[in-house]
């Protein structure tokens, strides 16, 4: 068990190397220092200007090798935006927001806060509703509430978020006036009415997945042999699915499942900057708006980080629930 | 550039022609067609019409009916030949079928002409409509044309040969899926620029991974099966076993996920129209620049109904598709018996 | 053992049918079985794969999944009831407490991700009014009745810490603990190693003795039929083909398919003799023949067998066997 989770680790480092360079690939290499210092402050300024602004955001050496030095010294190789660039992401030193100069690491924290109040809820609620529903529909499979549930879910997976976003939003905020159409307030005694409209519309916009998948993920439990022992056994139906079907089926839902939280941080970029949550997913945004790549690399860094630790935290979760994975090493004969 | 899109749009008639022709020989292959017809014929219908579509307007030529206020050398599709939107527009927003303009009273050029209305602009929605088909098709299909044989590359030889190549494919690819698909799709189109190809290319970048792992773990399974271990002990060579008997095993997953990653696709895309990085026409777009006109009073909606329903028609479709495809292909989902 | 034709049945089935929908069109894959079983008797259902067997079983128990049905004109009575008119409550406490059923998998069979003590005592207590600690208690004297070393620790334990043998175990123990009156037992030994297999046989034996029950044993083996049965009935293609006690059915065998099953055995074969098999394969649902299901592979087909669905001929009081040849010299 122990073998395992350090092998875990070790590859999750490297993935997380992995990950670096691609960035680096992305913002030096494809986009490099010169088209972020024009697009930063336009086509017109002068050459000193440009190589103010790349010395003042650390784009001021070169790529890979640096001729300044004899190809005898170590410098030559690691005196670069390569080295730098691995050497910042892994101590967290991310440095100021190309656009505007603020710590990218002070608007991180600032936004993780409202970004976890929205989709904290939308995901339990999400999860809640879709395991449920899931669930009664296997409990009803080949009848026709079955076939209609899935047809809603078909017709609901087919509409974009875009969509389901723009007519909430126009539905709950401007016909039926129940709760404001956009603005945050972190007061625990108002955020509710704020984030009212984004949880239910998330809600909505997600369930006809969720739904169908479990609902697979249920059917396969269901038709397996121990379910028929459960029955031969004198176990009710109502018995059966919520003391052996789910039980067992909770495993490849906990796998999907705990892979979505570390994203939770990250926020939702659609539904934050429609309801005006200043989050991160709002802060991408305004990234993408303001051409500022140093906050773009560092959310992608940080949603990256967070994906892999989820994996590993996944990885270790199924083998806790799973007496088979739990107790592999112990098992007699 | 016309001439380009005269010669794929050739290239695809041909290719279905020829994969159709295939299909008919093969008995298996006749019979999931059959089945899908039977159980999915209007939907298949449906998507006809939009691949009639994207194809008639992705047909072009310069010149012909002389048409006002229209540069000499500028191709132009068959729909727009039908449309003539330089002709056949208004000053600005008009309800559909309406005789006066929405805004003033003012009447119109063509009273009663415009289907769906028109937009700020005075462009016809219909016609604006009818030209998101093709941009829709494209982004769904080209990525997936760019991004099938690549998963295909990846997945088969590091199922296949394993070892030091699976090792490295299986790198890659945790690396590329270890990046949240939509920054990895920001990221990427920040880096290469706005643009068709451009976003075509991101999403193919993003997509691939998810099929590429498919394929790997199915080639493992075949791999391991006693004909190929057969065909190996045989001396047949390492192309002709995987085109003889691991393809043609992969043939039904690859079509179920084309079917799925097609939608995915163009719902993403109305994401990053939103972001401002999406595709100039598209539903999305459409859709982008609507929003703002459901706050007016009263409210503009042809806009964004039209762009929102000729989108999900046209996933739904597909979604059916390929649910039936599932159903009638993947002999898992057959098992439903004691 | 006691002659089910003289005393009170426990199990009797008549006209059992069991369809599937093959090409839109129901197919019956159990046709008109009829048989009956005396309290205490244990009875073999014998046949190859596909003939039925394992659906009749589960008809008994209600338990054939969609879209497989029993045809409404089947009956099974048990104790005095038609189960198949009972209500689904009823039904639910006639399961384990009643007819109990173990199964041919013991891995798939046992839930993953509970213990077996758990399993056992939740067997018990959906049919009994036992406190925690009792049920225990009764879970730890059951496993130790039908041989698990170490009971109280075993009850701890998840499927897969268990050998196939101490599983099948288990699954007896968590169908005997409510002390049902017939336990069908399908394939109980066939998935399990030989010595295992004897030791399994050896036990039910035993708990057939000590608790009275009847047991439906569903077998291919004439091995295990020889070891245990008292009567056997033999099918083919969904029908019984001929039915009587162990000594008649193995020793004079008289429908054409048992003799061609007992030729085809080696350990039953004569030293010396070529071992026989039986010509051409056993045809999928749906594409059975009109007449005997047999007809296509017998080989004393005549005339009638093609057309007509063989009569079942009385040979004695226990042995019958359907079959147009036997009709045909009895009635001359």
């Amino acid at each position: 068990m122990l073998a395992f989770i350090v092998r875990r680790l070790a590859f999750g480092f490297a993935t997380v190397l992995g990950v670096l360079f691609v960035l680096f690939v992305l913002f030096f290499a494809v986009a490099d220092p010169d088209d972020m210092a024009i697009r930063a402050i336009g086509e017109r300024a002068s050459p000193e200007t440009y190589a103010a602004w790349k010395r003042n955001h650390g784009y001021d050496k070169p790529l890979l090798i640096n001729p300044e030095y004899d190809w005898t010294s170590i410098q030559r190789y690691t005196d670069t935006l390569l080295v730098d660039h691995y050497e910042r992401m892994l101590s967290f030193r991310f440095g100021r927001s190309d656009s505007d100069d603020t710590p990218i690491w002070t608007r991180i924290r600032e936004g993780a806060g409202p970004s976890l109040s929205l989709t904290l809820p939308l995901f339990v609620l999400g999860l809640i509703v879709g395991i449920t529903l899931s669930l009664f529909v296997a409990f009803f499979r080949g009848t026709y509430i079955d076939r209609s549930v899935l047809v809603i879910c078909m017709l609901g997976m087919s509409v974009a978020s875009l969509i389901y976003i723009i007519g909430g939003q126009y539905l709950i905020g401007k016909l039926l006036r129940w709760f404001p159409i956009s603005g945050f307030d972190p007061d625990p005694a108002v955020i509710g009415r704020f984030l009212a409209i984004p949880i239910l519309i998330g809600v909505l916009a997600e369930f006809g997945g969720t739904v169908r998948l479990y609902r697979t993920v249920f059917l396969e439990e269901v038709n397996r042999d121990y379910v028929r022992t459960a029955r031969a056994k004198g176990c009710g139906e109502i018995r059966v699915m919520l003391r052996h079907v789910l039980r067992n089926a909770l495993l490849p839902i906990i796998t999907n499942v705990v892979l979505a939280i570390p994203f939770l941080f990250i926020g939702s970029i659609l539904f934050e900057s429609f309801f005006g949550i200043p989050g991160l997913g709002a802060l991408t945004v305004e990234a993408i708006n303001g051409n500022d790549f140093s906050t773009l690399r560092t959310i992608v860094y940080i949603g990256a980080l967070l994906y892999i630790a989820g994996q590993i935290l996944t990885d270790i979760c199924y083998s806790l629930a799973d007496p088979r994975v739990r107790l592999g090493a112990e098992a007699s004969a | 550039m016309s001439w380009v899109s005269n010669i794929i749009v050739a290239l695809l008639v041909a290719g279905g022609a020829y994969v159709w022709i295939w299909a008919r020989s093969n008995r298996l292959w006749r019979e999931a067609m059959r089945a899908l017809v039977r159980r999915r014929r209007f939907a298949l219908i449906i998507l006809g019409v939009y691949v009639l579509i994207g194809l008639l307007d992705a047909v072009s030529w310069v010149g012909g009916d002389g048409v006002q206020g229209v540069a000499a050398s500028e191709a132009r599709s068959v729909i727009d030949r039908i449309f003539k939107p330089s002709i056949f527009r208004e000053k600005s927003y008009s309800e559909p079928f309406a005789q006066v303009e929405f805004v003033g009273g003012a009447a119109l050029t063509f009273p009663g002409q415009h289907v769906l209305g028109t937009d700020i602009l005075g462009d016809d929605v219909l016609y604006k409509t009818l030209k998101g088909v093709k941009v829709a098709l494209l982004i769904g299909g080209l990525t997936c044309l760019v991004l099938i044989p690549l998963a295909l590359l990846f997945g088969v030889s590091a199922g296949y040969f394993g070892g030091k190549i699976d090792d490295a494919v299986f790198f890659v690819m945790s690396t590329l899926a270890s990046i949240p698909n939509l920054l990895l799709l920001i990221a990427l189109i920040m880096a290469l620029g706005k643009g068709t190809l451009q976003v075509c290319f991101a999403l193919g970048i993003t997509g691939w991974v998810g099929l590429s792992r498919l394929t790997r773990a199915e080639t493992l399974k075949l791999r391991e099966l006693e004909y190929v271990q057969a065909a190996r002990a045989l001396g047949v060579s390492h192309p002709t076993i995987v085109m003889r008997h691991i393809l043609p095993n992969l043939a039904h997953l690859v079509i179920i996920t084309f079917a799925l990653l097609f939608t995915g696709l163009v719902l993403s895309e109305t994401i990053l129209a939103y972001l401002g990085i999406g595709l100039d026409g598209s539903w999305g777009r459409m859709i982008d620049q609507a929003r703002n006109e459901l706050s007016r009073d009263p409210v503009i909606w042809w806009n964004i109904v039209a762009a929102s329903s000729a989108l999900f028609i046209l996933v739904l479709c597909v979604n059916l598709i390929a649910d039936a495809l599932r159903d009638i292909l993947d002999p898992r989902t057959l098992r439903e018996r004691p | 053992m006691t002659d089910a034709a003289t005393n009170t049945p426990l199990l009797s089935v008549e006209d059992l049918s069991v369809t599937f929908p093959v090409r839109g069109e129901r197919a019956p894959v159990v046709d008109r079985v009829s048989f009956a079983m005396a309290p205490g008797e244990i009875l073999a259902l014998v046949g190859e794969s596909g003939c039925g067997k394992s659906m009749t079983a589960l008809a008994i128990l209600r338990l054939i999944a969609k879209p497989g049905r029993i045809e409404p004109h089947s009956r099974v009575v048990f104790d005095e009831r038609d189960i198949l008119r009972l209500k689904v409550t009823q039904m639910r406490a006639l399961r384990g407490a009643g007819i109990a059923m173990i199964f041919q998998e013991p891995m798939a069979s046992l839930n993953p991700v509970q213990t077996v003590g758990d399993q056992v005592i939740e067997a018990l207590r959906l049919h009994e009014r036992v406190s925690p600690a009792a049920a225990r208690d009764r879970a730890a004297e059951i496993f130790e009745r039908v041989g698990i070393p170490d009971p109280r620790g075993r009850l701890k334990a998840y499927p897969h810490q268990l050998s196939g043998g101490l599983k099948q175990r288990v699954m007896i123990a968590m169908m005997l603990v409510v002390r049902p009156r017939l336990l069908i037992a399908d394939e109980p030994t066939t998935a399990l190693d030989v010595t295992v297999q004897a030791q399994i046989l050896a036990l039910l034996r035993d708990l057939r003795e000590e608790l009275g029950m009847a047991v439906l044993l569903i077998t291919h083996d004439f091995g295990v039929v020889n070891e245990l049965a008292d009567r056997v009935a033999v099918m083919y293609g969904g029908r019984i083909a001929e039915e009587g006690t162990r000594a008649e059915v193995l020793g004079a065998p008289r429908h054409p398919y048992t003799q061609g099953l007992l030729r085809s055995i080696p350990s039953l074969a004569h030293r010396g003799e070529t071992l026989e098999e039986i010509a051409g394969t056993v045809p999928s649902v749906g594409l059975w023949p009109a007449g005997c299901r047999f007809a296509t592979r017998c080989p004393k087909v005549f005339e009638p067998c093609n057309a007509e669905v063989p009569p079942a001929v009385r040979l004695s009081d226990s042995h019958r066997a359907a079959c147009h040849e036997i009709a045909h010299e009895v009635r001359r």
